[in-house]
């Protein structure tokens, strides 16, 4: 299968090892990857402070990259929420509308498309330490998005996985949020990471960069040891 | 002060202050444990939820007719029902009434909707004495505070702090043994009763089919403010409407279940209006005063028109990490939390209150809790879209132009990231100082530096 992955701006950016990851585990499954160059953001920031217009602006230039793509995978829950819950949303009552709701239709999460599409849970992958998991809340709740990454760290040699209280809890990004709102974004990541290190996890892993940006910014700022990791790049490690 | 620019400071008083952090964490953690096990003795929690949904759907959609249906039945049994268009129109009303009987006193049930009228005010104005019987709504109003919570008005305070609250205000020995508070509580409150000559009373529900007003409590302090007084007030938005008596049997265990994870509420009274002919006891007469405040405006909105489902359980408040990170007073409003967030604009204005809309990381346990499905966090971002729609900020949206601009052109695009990664090294000496740009994130956190080689240059240089 042809897989056109969708390579978000924080992990074009900041963690490209990510998106690395991603190609390397799809075609060692045998598929064929591309990536649209030039896609560089989904529209998420805009479309979240309430800026539909410029929004759109950028998400109809996405559009026709994806136009032809039999399934697009999103290595993040965020953006991924983004073309598949939201563009359909965004582009309501617009030409664009059916190409939107088609796009979403073939949009998926990198776990999700991996568990639930290819029917894959056990990649070879290798990594002996304990993590505990981060439920990013908009794969858990636009993209419903709980089985399926506990379903591939299930099969990952060597690792503990340890759920801590709050997994479900949001991290405090939430994009424009966390510099809109410092002080409440901050009070709870300090929420998270506390929950995260009574479980004597080494990594909090996720399969959403920009919670863990957030949470690794915290923790590297208070000096706590604990690391964040992409799912992806657990997923590759042999 | 601005309402947002007083929302901040707030927000960073709240969220430094850690005792009370830890104080709301504590009671939440234990609310969520006894809430799970409620949810859990329903047969299928979803269904009911899906059920309660449709129930409300159907409630608001007709309003007018169950409204109709409700007054119809109400005048028939003698009650005298007003209608007040807005908080103004309300308070008169009832002032109206209170000068008419030539009321001095007044007792009042637990009642959100006379909070967001700012009854108490206008009646002690008018030279009443006004006291309210709910235990956590007496101790707030003795701290003269607004409740922190709607269902639990002093969540945030310990016992000790109650303690010295009833020595200080009513003269009573030092303890804090939750008994003997209650005690002293309800010795000062028992006194009024009998001296109030009007009660006030609010409504979780009104039931169009048997014009009756339905009310939930744990203390008993409803039912004798409905009891004793000769003349008894009910003032209720105009979406409380449930369209049968038998929809009390899904909706009493589940506002419990929410509420505070209880199974059933201690008492459950149904209110049928004014004493009878032939009929002992209760009050001579009965008023309802029906308010609208901007309601219908928020039914006009087919986008956001199902937050008119709202039993005001608060169990969005409970599972709101803003909420349970700035506290309830942080949010200025009547209703706080995710539904006060959604709602305010509507009641109260957009451009002031879209601020609240903002404060969230749109993380959706709101959504996900609420009891009658209320697409909650979706219209925090369609508020968001409205706020942007009719009054840009001329900075964010100059920002987001320009980021489209450059978002549209990957050449450029690519081009910034590398400009910014070459400027990342200055940051570092400034960092979190009021010189650095990104101050608003690097106060408190880290950021992580731009790769050396982003993905995009991997993979060109791959092919």
């Amino acid at each position: 299968m042809t897989v056109t992955l969708f390579i978000p701006c924080f992990i074009d950016a900041l963690f490209p090892r990510a998106g690395i990851s991603m190609v390397q585990i799809l075609e060692r499954l045998g598929h064929r990857v591309v990536v649209p160059e030039a896609i560089t953001c989904c529209g998420q920031p805009p479309f979240n402070s309430g800026y539909w217009d410029e929004a759109r602006a950028v998400a109809a230039k996405v559009l026709p990259q994806l136009a032809n793509a039999d399934a697009i995978v999103i290595g993040s829950g965020s953006c991924g929420a983004m073309l598949k819950v939201f563009y359909p949303q965004l582009f309501e009552k617009t030409p664009q509308a059916g190409l939107a709701k088609q796009i979403s239709e073939r949009t998926w999460e990198f776990s999700d498309f991996l568990v639930n599409k290819l029917g894959v849970t056990d990649l070879g992958a290798n990594f002996p330490h304990k993590v505990t998991f981060h439920d990013g809340c908009h794969g858990l709740r636009e993209l419903n998005l709980k089985k399926q990454p506990r379903a591939l760290l299930a099969n990952v040699k060597g690792l503990q996985l340890v759920e801590m209280s709050e997994a479900e809890t949001c991290c405090g990004f939430g994009g424009t949020f966390s510099a809109k709102f410092p002080m409440i974004s901050t009070a709870m990541g300090d929420v998270k990471c506390a929950s995260a290190t009574e479980t004597s996890a080494e990594y909090i892993v996720s399969n959403d960069s920009s919670c863990l940006m957030h949470l690794q910014g915290l923790l590297s700022r208070q000096g706590n040891p604990l690391k964040t990791i992409h799912l992806a790049e657990v997923l590759n490690q042999k | 002060m601005t309402f947002v620019s007083q929302f901040l400071k707030q927000a960073r008083v709240m969220t430094s202050d850690l005792r009370h952090r830890r104080i709301i964490r504590t009671a939440l953690g234990n609310y969520e444990i006894v809430r799970d096990k409620r949810k859990a003795a329903f047969q299928n929690w979803q269904s009911a939820r899906q059920l309660a949904a449709e129930t409300k759907w159907e409630a608001v959609n007709h309003l007018d007719q169950y409204l109709e249906e409700l007054v119809a039945k109400l005048e028939a049994r003698g009650t005298k029902v007003h209608w007040a268009s807005n908080s103004a129109q309300a308070r008169e009303i009832i002032l109206q009434i209170v000068t008419e009987k030539k009321a001095r006193s007044v007792i009042k049930s637990k009642t959100m909707t006379s909070e967001e009228i700012h009854l108490n005010d206008a009646l002690e104005h008018a030279g009443l004495n006004v006291v309210e019987s709910d235990l956590g709504e007496f101790i707030v109003q003795l701290r003269h505070e607004t409740p922190y919570h709607i269902v639990f008005p002093s969540m945030h305070l310990t016992r000790d702090e109650i303690s010295e609250l009833f020595q200080r205000e009513l003269g009573s020995a030092a303890t804090n043994d939750p008994e003997e508070l209650t005690m002293i509580a309800r010795d000062a409150l028992r006194k009024k009763y009998i001296t109030a000559d009007i009660g006030i009373t609010g409504a979780n529900f009104a039931i169009a089919e048997t014009g009756m007003i339905s009310i939930t409590e744990n203390e008993g302090n409803a039912r004798l403010t409905a009891a004793l007084p000769k003349t008894v007030i009910s003032l209720l938005g105009i979406e409380k409407i449930l369209p049968k008596l038998d929809d009390l049997a899904l909706f009493l265990p589940m506002l419990a279940t929410m509420g505070a994870g209880q199974a059933l509420t201690a008492y459950n009274t149904m209110y049928g209006g004014p004493r009878q002919p032939g009929e002992t006891d209760g009050p001579e007469e009965w008023h309802v005063v029906l308010l609208d405040n901007h309601r219908t405006e928020l039914l006009a909105d087919a986008e956001q028109r199902d937050a008119l489902q709202c039993i005001r359980c608060g169990a969005c408040l409970n599972v709101c990490p803003i909420f349970r990170n700035v506290g309830g007073h942080a949010y200025g409003t009547t209703y706080s939390g995710p539904i006060g967030s959604v709602i305010t604009p509507h009641l109260r204005g957009l451009h002031d209150w879209k601020h609240l809309s903002n404060a969230s990381s749109l993380c959706g346990a709101c959504t996900e809790t609420c009891p009658v499905k209320i697409d909650l966090h979706h219209h925090l971002l369609q508020n968001r879209r409205n706020a942007a729609q009719e009054k840009p900020s001329a900075s964010e949206q100059t920002t987001y132009k320009l980021f489209a601009f450059a978002a549209n052109r990957p050449k450029l695009w690519n081009f910034g990231r590398k400009v910014a990664r070459l400027f990342q090294p200055l940051q570092k000496p400034v960092k979190g100082t009021a010189l650095d740009p990104a101050k608003a994130w690097t106060q408190t956190r880290d950021l992580p530096p731009l790769a050396k080689e982003s993905f995009k240059d991997w993979w060109k240089k791959r092919k």
